[in-house]
């Protein structure tokens, strides 16, 4: 019995006594669970099952105490209304806020905080990692991590312009045809339908072949592919609001149909369709990130994470990482936009826990 | 005659939470409440006095979002604060029983009505399906409604609102419960249903020796229900006494101002006389439609300057439909509304602004006719920017004239929001947005019927004072002849989408009338115990309601 074996069990014996002397029911319940647990893993894994135990459970603090104390600074530096809205917030979505922040440093600051340039051949090619590259080198001998940190700028640039360009249209559509409702509304529905019925993947890679590869063509295609799910949102969103009396009162007064949709009908229906924008943002990055991979996105030598992932894939055969940590930097930021999100949706769905 | 053993339900020092702004509020503070069984209590005060929160904690139950911190109750021996949540749920449906206001919400639309009827009896293993059927078959006749042994073998759309509401009740009935908690059951209804509904409460209520709590705002309603009658304000409460004591002599101030608000009344005028008096409105034999069914005939009447005419009749009888018309939202399929002497284009969208402008509609739910993201100052001062183009210093002056009109203090309300403020409140920032546009003609649909008397009292006074001061006429939509009594110069009786009768208020209030508009007001609960007894035997207890309007039909 090694000394880091005893500190473990007496640090989570204490630490469960503790609970249970203040009544804190789920906390105890949480660590006596884990004790019970580390008995078996140890009894099965030796020391190194409980480490890396112990290990992952530092991970998880660090990471919500990290999230708690964005949440506060966050809270202390927002004007009062936004404040109140943050305190809210559950650590989860603080996580998301906070790898959100991060990836935008990244992403904005791209050429201060990359030691090389993307295109920059440093080093022989799948160099290991050493003291001048942190994460090692790719395929050509370029530094991994100066590409991750231009891949954010790229990969999360062209997803956001997609999927703005999606809602504009997507929304705008929705917004009219609800408000216009007769022909407009099912000729805007059929067109929907339409680009819904073909497969997105095979959509996108048949526009693309006919159209070329360059960034401004697969912003305009993905967002063609995704306004549709937006319209269905915002015209059935819309749909419910167009009912209201005071749309009627708008109407008996004489207001035009661009007033209707700004000022009576937008502010109604913007929280499903930010929460929408979460979920649409996430959908768009991973098409965007999977065109990539095929070879049919963003082309080289810009840095993208898609296809760092497919450059390097040859790399996973001999046990090396190198090719997981731009796929791992692709979920690190779907499941933070999705933290938020849900947070967004439970506040507009009106449920109290 | 009432021992000590008889009680059945007693509260004591009852304190309820609520969650709001993240802190605790206490919204009932120490209400008691003693019960006896077969006796039916009527608990009355305006919104937000606690009074459903009350009937809910007498079940042992609080909403989401509220506690009961304080104070017993006890249910027939049995502490229902410290209850566990299963045995309280074995307690509900079997021996205790609620009916909400709403049938029509608490109904499962996707199940027939009697599959809901015997759940509980089910449940409760106390009978088996065919004779949980053959009872509420039973109880579907005591409660007289039509073909009792067919209407339980149909969906909840498929009847009518009173039904369903009945139907509720003899749900509620189903295991023979010592208790029944009516949470204002008739409010939603017209008043030739209210009958038919209150009749069958009662009766049924004196046939089992239930014991009732009788929830609601209505104090006619509750003179013909309840024995005896406790008022509350605010989650105090304020007195109880016996329904005749009450009625007499009630000794609170508060409860005094409840009893006079049905005294608002206001001096008839009559028609403008001369050649040259032209009617603002005049409504020339118009049919109008949805789709294939009919739904106005022949309707005509005038509104002349500075007169308010009553649009009376029950829900489905055209009333709304008529304003519809006007207003241009539903083009008549034949005839045409004048105004001023000048026909009326018949879309809306056809109309200058000047036209829209003149006409201006108030709405009956307040809470969905102003949009819930718009600021107060903009939801007024957007009428009056856009038909005189008002802006800067000038449109907040005149936002700020506005709410002064309706008695609101500017500097309060000028950046709120609606959700932010009471239900009166809402309805008179409505009629702000209406005397915004300047208009000579008012549409007010129901306007009062969505709130408590004493707000709907002060909603009828501030309508009044500006028709006084601004010369508007009004075209007042409501099925409450009470209102009609207070503020109508001229009534217009409508059925099935036809005007039935009408004329000066003062002749449609003395007989001899139509049929239908004699229904109508004997229908009008009153401040007299006896009324419904009376009337049950004036008009032969046998299905009084819907007899009486066929007769009407005739």
């Amino acid at each position: 019995m090694s000394y880091f074996v005893v500190t473990y069990y007496a640090l989570l014996i204490g630490a469960s006594c503790l609970a249970a002397f203040y009544k804190k029911r789920e906390v105890f319940l949480l660590l006596f669970s884990l004790t019970l647990v580390s008995f078996v893993m140890g009894i099965v894994g030796g020391v190194s099952a409980l480490t890396a135990v112990s290990v992952g459970a530092g991970l998880l603090a660090f990471a919500a105490g990290t999230s708690y104390a964005f949440r506060e600074f966050l809270i202390i530096i927002s004007p009062d209304d936004i404040a109140k809205e943050l305190r809210t917030a559950p650590l989860t979505a603080a996580f998301g806020m906070f790898v959100i922040f991060t990836y935008a440093i990244a992403g904005i600051f791209a050429p201060y905080i990359a030691p090389f340039g993307e295109a920059e051949v440093i080093s022989s090619s799948f160099a290991p990692p050493d003291e001048n590259m942190l994460l090692g080198a790719d395929q050509l001998g370029r530094d991994t991590f100066s590409r991750i940190i231009y891949g954010a700028r790229n990969s999360v640039g062209i997803a956001l312009g997609a999927t703005i360009l999606a809602f504009t249209i997507g929304a705008l559509c929705g917004l009219l045809a609800a408000t216009k409702g007769g022909w407009f509304d099912q000729l805007m529905g059929r067109v929907a339908d339409v680009i819904m019925s073909v497969p997105s993947l095979i959509f996108a890679l048949l526009m693309l072949s006919i159209f070329g590869t360059n960034i401004i063509v697969i912003i305009i295609v993905v967002a063609l592919i995704y306004s549709p799910r937006v319209f269905r949102l915002a015209r059935a969103v819309a749909g419910n609001i167009v009912v209201m009396d005071y749309i009627e009162a708008a109407k008996l007064r004489g207001e035009g149909t661009w007033y209707l949709i700004r000022k009576e009908i937008l502010p109604n229906s913007t929280a499903p369709l930010i929460a929408e924008f979460g979920l649409e943002f996430c959908f768009v990055f991973l098409l965007i990130a999977g065109l990539s991979f095929l070879g049919l996105g963003i082309q080289p030598p810009t840095a993208d994470w898609g296809s760092m992932v497919r450059e390097n894939a040859t790399l996973i055969s001999f046990g090396d990482i190198t090719p997981l940590i731009p796929a791992a930097a692709i979920a690190l930021l779907t499941v933070a936009v999705n933290f938020v999100v849900d947070w967004m949706l439970h506040r507009s769905s009106g449920l109290k826990e | 005659m009432k021992n000590e053993k008889d009680v059945l339900l007693e509260i004591r020092g009852l304190r309820i939470e609520g969650y709001s702004d993240e802190t605790w509020v206490e919204i009932v503070h120490g209400v008691d409440l003693t019960l006896h069984r077969g006796e039916v209590l009527g608990l009355i005060g305006e919104s937000g006095a606690g009074k459903s929160t009350i009937g809910l904690a007498a079940m042992g139950f609080a909403r989401d979002g509220c506690r009961i911190s304080g104070g017993t109750v006890d249910f027939d021996g049995l502490e229902l604060t410290t209850t566990s949540e299963s045995d309280l749920r074995a307690l509900r449906g079997s021996r205790i029983a609620y009916v909400a206001q709403s049938a029509a919400a608490s109904f499962n639309p996707a199940h027939r009505i009697i599959d809901q009827h015997t759940e509980a009896p089910l449940h409760y293993r106390l009978q088996s399906r065919m004779e949980a059927q053959e009872d509420a078959m039973q109880l579907y006749e005591r409660l007289r409604l039509p073909n009792p042994t067919e209407i339980g073998f149909r969906y909840p759309h498929q009847v009518s609102g009173g039904q369903l509401q009945r139907a509720m009740t003899a749900m509620a009935m189903a295991c023979r419960p010592d208790l029944i908690i009516f949470d204002e059951p008739t409010t939603a209804l017209d008043v030739t249903t209210q009958i038919e509904v209150l009749a069958a409460i009662r009766d049924i209520v004196d046939q089992f020796n239930t014991a009732a709590i009788y929830i609601t705002h209505d104090l006619a309603v509750v003179a013909q229900m309840a024995d005896t009658i406790k008022v509350l304000l605010k989650g105090d409460e304020v007195e109880e006494a016996s329904t005749e004591r009450m009625l007499k002599a009630p000794e609170d101030d508060y409860t005094k101002s409840l009893w006079a608000v049905r005294s608002f009344k206001r001096k008839q005028k009559s028609r403008p006389k001369g050649k040259d008096a032209v009617p603002v409105v005049s409504v020339q034999d118009i049919d109008a439609a949805y789709g294939p069914t009919k739904v106005l005939e022949d309707v005509s009447f005038d509104i002349y300057p500075g007169m308010t005419v009553a649009v009376v009749g029950e829900s489905g009888s055209g009333k709304s439909t008529t304003a519809r018309c006007i207003t241009g939202l539903l083009p008549p399929t034949k005839g045409e509304i004048l105004f001023a002497g000048e026909t009326l284009p018949a879309s809306y969208k056809d109309r200058t602004k000047d036209q829209l402008r003149q006409a201006q509609m108030i709405y009956q739910m307040a809470d969905t006719a102003l949009n819930p993201k718009v600021k107060i100052s903009e939801i007024i001062g957007r009428p009056a920017q856009f038909y005189s183009g008002l802006s800067g210093t000038e449109l907040k002056s005149r936002v700020d004239e506005l709410l002064d009109l309706i008695e609101l203090e500017p500097s309060q309300y000028y950046n709120r929001y609606p959700p932010e403020l009471s239900g009166g409140q809402k309805q008179r920032i409505g009629i702000a947005r209406a005397l915004a546009a300047e208009p000579s003609f008012i549409i007010c649909d129901e306007v009062t019927s969505a709130l408590d008397q004493l707000v709907a009292e002060g909603i009828l006074r501030l309508l009044d004072r500006l028709q006084a001061e601004l010369g508007l006429a009004y075209m007042f939509i409501t099925h409450d002849l009470a209102t009609v009594r207070s503020i109508a110069d001229e009534v217009v009786v409508m059925q099935a989408g036809k005007v039935v009768e009408q004329g000066p208020k003062d002749q449609m209030f003395k007989p001899p009338h139509h049929p239908y508009t004699d229904l109508l007001l004997s229908s009008v609960p009153e401040m007299d115990p006896d009324w419904l007894t009376n009337l049950l035997e004036e008009r032969g207890t046998d299905n009084i309601g819907e007899a009486a309007s066929n007769q009407g039909n005739v």
